[in-house]
């Protein structure tokens, strides 16, 4: 079976699968899947890019997703009058002011080696001098954000378009993951991974506890739309809208993509993952390209991130979890095909799909379970069994991984092997 | 006795209990869990993460063999759940054996990249998760049901505080140190193990087996991992969803302490327990006999911290961050993988 009729026949299933979802659930709800299944192919093409083209170990998903959510939140959400009036603007200038001289002083310190201070007491007093302004700032920003949460609520947004607020989104994601690459990218795989899953939780408790920032966990919402929402025009067009603007995306993000992999740039990039010594003897600046890729896939999860929150229409810290917003994905991408920009969009969509309809499935069979053994043996069920049994799918999300990396290492639509004659 | 009055002894004993002494219970848990990890780290090249799920999954153990048999304790005047201990040590590490057997052999005897070794073993860190709240469901659990002990030294107004948990997690850690140390130091198989971290393939061709070596690593790392997650389900509760929250501090205190140098690992794990637990210290209570001194203007602040308890989870994480910028080789000179 040549590569072409592979992809077909595996997209043609899946226009089934989405046909039956389609017939079975009802319009609206099927559309909400194939929109959310859209982010997350968005999503996935950013993974593929950090993964399949350079070999990167990104484990801290979640927290780009969290943190371009959160921007594009900030950027999109309608003005808070009342922030603006009070006296929390004029606080956090303050807050502000201190944490730039504190950081200009610190710099300062830093410097004196110059004028003959010995370098380990100018250490001492770099980070003393660091730790003075943490503290000041702290201190400053403590009563600021209490009075913002009194006064304000929150501190709102900036009432900007949307399509702004997803590259804003995009952005931070980017500079997010340039801090952690230029830490991490000069030593193995394995300390990107835990650097990553660290600065993804630490950005969720951020987000959690920062309530004169996110409301925390009393949530923002409704989230403005890039396209008319359901009030204006009703469930199924307005999802319908919104599909076919990410759905432009994908398409955008994909053609690029699909360019890249085929210019001298793609061909690089794999050298460098393929063989790195070789790369780097031939004069390839091996972590600078490898930091192009970190930076540019997260740009991408980002966006898609900020389109998949924004699709829900409430900005939820505690909503973000490794086993969707990380480990899911991750999923999507080696089953689909690491590497190959459309096994990538192929798994994505397949994933979301079996992972969405295996949430009741899961509750049906261990509902099931519990009344037979019941019945049979006079057992008593749980009385968490639906947490319980939602805990099966991080099993099932654990044991995909572990059975593709073993036996289908190259995914259902594997990587194509570019040769030049 | 007036001297003794002025002196803030009472402050003192605070600063004792909710700084010295949680620091060094939490850094020993980190600390048990870090030499697992290190020795994996060094030995078999890839960072572990279902370590937290293990240390999860030895406290389990014990709790079942707990409500199993739970009049064991009473017999020697001990937790039943620390008498029971070394069999949950045992099972763990059967356990780990043959999770190795199942899912990384294969993937090493297929000579993969290390990285897709670590991707492996986060799915594997996944699927313990599902399994262990599958069954242990969600919620906290109680490991020790009766009454602890309590030892209280009087020291002026207050007491310094202990209970049984504790000073066992105490004798446990140093016996269990001693005893590595003897193993690596002396023991033929320690010798290959530390041979086998230093250099793989100079180990190889001398003739140490691989097999046995790894087998050994990973049997002392999950007896350890079930140990520590006893202790530590003993000293306060047992918490099927503590995974990322023990997984972070814990390789911190790996790397901190060197890759592949178990006393580095010991080292670096109390530094991260101590740091931890200072950094979200309330600093203003020894602050307070020195009011008279200060000048009438300077208020003391009700909380001086460094970090809210909530963001505690960074701590680790700074550690991680500035030992991998200006010293990637960790303070006892370990291996810096490339």
């Amino acid at each position: 079976m040549t590569e072409r009729t592979r992809a077909f026949a595996l997209f043609s299933g899946l226009a089934i699968l989405v046909a039956l979802v389609f017939a079975w659930l009802g319009v609206a709800y099927g559309v909400r899947m194939m929109v959310e299944a859209a982010c997350f192919a968005l999503i996935a093409l950013g993974l593929t890019i950090q993964w399949g083209y350079a070999g990167l170990f990104n484990t801290g998903i979640m927290g780009f997703i969290a943190i371009a959510a959160f921007v594009s939140m900030i950027v999109s959400y309608p003005v808070n009058g009342l922030f603006w009036e009070g006296h929390g603007p004029g606080m956090l200038a303050r807050a502000g002011l201190f944490l730039i001289i504190g950081a200009c002083a610190t710099y300062l310190v830093s410097q004196c080696t110059r004028i003959g201070v010995p370098k380990k007491l100018c250490n001492l007093l770099t980070v003393m001098a660091a730790a003075a302004t943490y503290l000041v700032v702290q201190s400053a920003l403590d009563p600021a954000a209490a009075l913002i949460e009194s006064e304000a609520r929150f501190v709102g947004g900036l009432g900007l378009p949307v399509w702004l607020a997803w590259a804003a989104g995009g952005a931070a994601a980017g500079a997010l993951g340039w801090s952690m690459g230029r830490i991490t990218l000069g030593l193995r795989a394995d300390y990107m991974a835990i650097a990553t899953l660290g600065i993804a939780e630490i950005v969720k408790a951020f987000l959690k506890n920062a309530d004169w920032l996110t409301k925390g966990t009393l949530t923002v919402s409704p989230l403005p739309w890039p396209v008319p929402t359901p009030n204006e025009l009703g469930f199924v067009l307005s999802r319908s809208a919104y599909l076919s603007v990410v759905a432009v995306l994908i398409v955008v993000t994909y053609v690029l993509l699909e360019r890249a992999w085929h210019s001298p740039w793609g061909r690089m990039m794999r050298a460098i993952r393929d063989n790195e010594v070789a790369a780097a003897a031939m004069g390839k600046d091996v972590n600078r390209r490898r930091l192009e890729m970190f930076v540019l896939g997260n740009i991408i999860i980002g966006v898609g991130g900020a389109a998949l929150i924004t699709f829900t229409s409430i900005f939820d810290p505690g909503g973000f979890t490794p086993l969707n917003h990380t480990f899911l994905i991750w999923v999507m991408v080696i089953l689909g095909g690491s590497g190959n920009n459309l096994g990538t969009i192929f798994g994505a969509l397949l994933v979301y799909i079996i992972w969405t309809m295996s949430e009741p499935a899961a509750l049906f069979l261990f509902e099931q379970g519990a009344y037979w053994s019941e019945r049979l043996f006079g057992l008593e069920a749980p009385g968490d069994l639906a947490t319980r049994a939602l805990q099966m799918r991080v099993f099932v999300i654990g044991l995909a991984i572990t059975l593709v990396l073993r036996f289908a290492p190259r995914g259902l639509l594997p990587e194509k092997d570019v040769r030049y004659e | 006795m007036g001297m003794l009055e002025a002196l803030p002894i009472n402050e003192f004993v605070f600063f004792i209990n909710k700084g010295v002494l949680a620091g060094l219970i939490i850094g020993s848990i980190y600390a048990l869990g870090a030499v697992g990890v290190t020795l994996i780290f060094g030995i078999l090249r890839f960072a572990h993460f279902p370590h937290g799920d293990m240390m999860t999954l030895g406290a389990f153990v014990a709790l079942m063999l707990t409500a199993l048999a739970p009049g064991v304790g009473d017999l020697v005047g001990l937790p039943t759940a620390f008498v029971l201990m070394p069999l949950a040590m045992i099972v763990t590490a059967f356990v780990a054996v043959w999770l190795d057997k199942a899912f990384y052999a294969p993937l090493r005897r297929a000579n993969v990249k290390p990285v897709v070794i670590v991707m492996a073993s986060i799915g594997v860190m996944l699927m313990m998760q599902g399994l262990i709240r599958l069954f242990a469901g969600t919620g906290t659990r109680q490991l020790d049901t009766g009454s602890k002990d309590i030892y209280r030294l009087a020291v002026g107004g207050r007491d310094i505080v202990l209970t049984e948990p504790q000073v066992l997690l105490f004798a446990f850690t140093a016996v269990a140190v001693v005893a590595l140390h003897l193993f690596l130091t002396r023991s033929r198989m320690g010798k290959a193990m530390r041979a086998m971290s230093d250099n793989p393939d100079l180990a190889r061709v001398s003739g140490i087996s691989t097999d046995s070596v790894v087998r050994t690593t990973w049997i002392i790392a999950g007896a350890l991992a079930a140990a520590g997650g006893t202790l530590l389900a003993l000293d306060v509760t047992l918490k099927p969803d503590l995974s990322f929250n023990i997984i972070l501090p814990i390789f911190a205190a790996a790397i901190v302490g060197g890759i592949g140098q178990p006393y580095g690992a010991i080292a670096g794990g109390l530094l991260v327990g101590f740091t931890e637990t200072l950094a979200v210290f309330n600093w203003s209570v020894l602050l307070r006999p020195l009011k008279p001194l200060l000048p009438d203007w300077f208020e003391i602040p009700a909380k001086i911290a460094f970090v809210p308890t909530e963001y505690k989870i960074v701590v680790p994480f700074f550690i991680l961050i500035a030992v991998l910028i200006w010293r990637p080789t960790g303070i006892f000179k370990g291996k810096l993988l490339k």
